[in-house]
């Protein structure tokens, strides 16, 4: 895998990378569904404390894994935004479905 | 005297390259001292263009993309132009969520980020011919 990622508990955290455009969202979904089901999944962190770059991509990411998690009745929230982060989140109205911490 | 400056770069429509030509963009525009808040607009603004050419123009991944900027004074004009299968209309495709791909879970925001990170976003296309998009932004003021 080359991402970082983090489980406890029916807990993952995904650490997010530098850059998350198209070409590396397609990697980190795939990774990350892979983990949510080989784990049983209930509670899914994004963690952008590295996280330098983020388009709209990265936002199909998200929301993507909201409607999984959602409909198995698990949770998704967000932390370490800094304040690029924030103003993506801002601009595409993701911090009004997303938990962030 | 006021700074004039032009560049131009062609490269496959491959994912890779969207990191190459946000990358590109920035530096191009480095010299123009901007704010690291417009630097990360303009990159976020590009790397959507680019990524729509990439996944909605072409289906050939060795098609080429052409990305040209245009620094006039204080005003920075991208353009992204692909030559691929173009937009029926354009109007839905620049409204929010609107996306023909939603299996690859394309969020469909991306011309309104290009609309929330740029000052001014041109479309133009035409079915079978291709689409360029002409952003501009003005920077340091």
């Amino acid at each position: 895998m080359e991402n970082y990622y983090e489980k406890e508990n029916g807990c993952l955290t995904v650490f997010m990378p530098k850059e998350i455009d198209h070409h590396q969202a397609n990697l980190l979904r795939m990774e990350t569904d892979l983990l949510i089901d080989a784990y049983h999944v209930r509670r899914l962190v994004f963690d952008f404390s590295k996280t330098e770059f983020m388009d709209s991509s990265g936002i199909g990411v998200i929301i993507g894994r909201c409607r999984n998690l959602g409909y198995q009745g698990g949770e998704v929230s967000a932390q370490n935004l800094n304040e690029r982060i924030q103003k993506i989140f801002l601009v595409s109205g993701l911090q009004k479905i997303i938990k962030i911490v | 005297m006021q700074s004039k400056n032009e560049m131009k770069l062609e490269f496959d429509a491959r994912s890779v390259n969207e990191g190459f030509a946000r990358l590109s963009v920035a530096a191009f525009i480095a010299g123009e001292n901007p704010t690291l808040d417009e630097l990360s607009d303009i990159k976020t603004a590009v790397s959507e263009a680019v990524t729509n050419a990439i996944i909605h123009g072409y289906d050939d991944p060795e098609q080429k993309v052409v990305l040209c900027c245009r620094l006039e004074g204080k005003t920075i004009e991208i353009t992204v132009e692909d030559r691929g299968k173009g937009i029926a209309d354009v109007k839905t495709a620049m409204e929010p969520f609107y996306t023909t791909k939603p299996e690859l879970e394309r969020s469909g925001m991306g011309f309104a980020f290009m609309e929330a990170f740029m000052d001014e976003v041109q479309v133009i296309s035409a079915l079978g011919e291709g689409t360029k998009v002409i952003m501009r932004k003005r920077i340091g003021v």
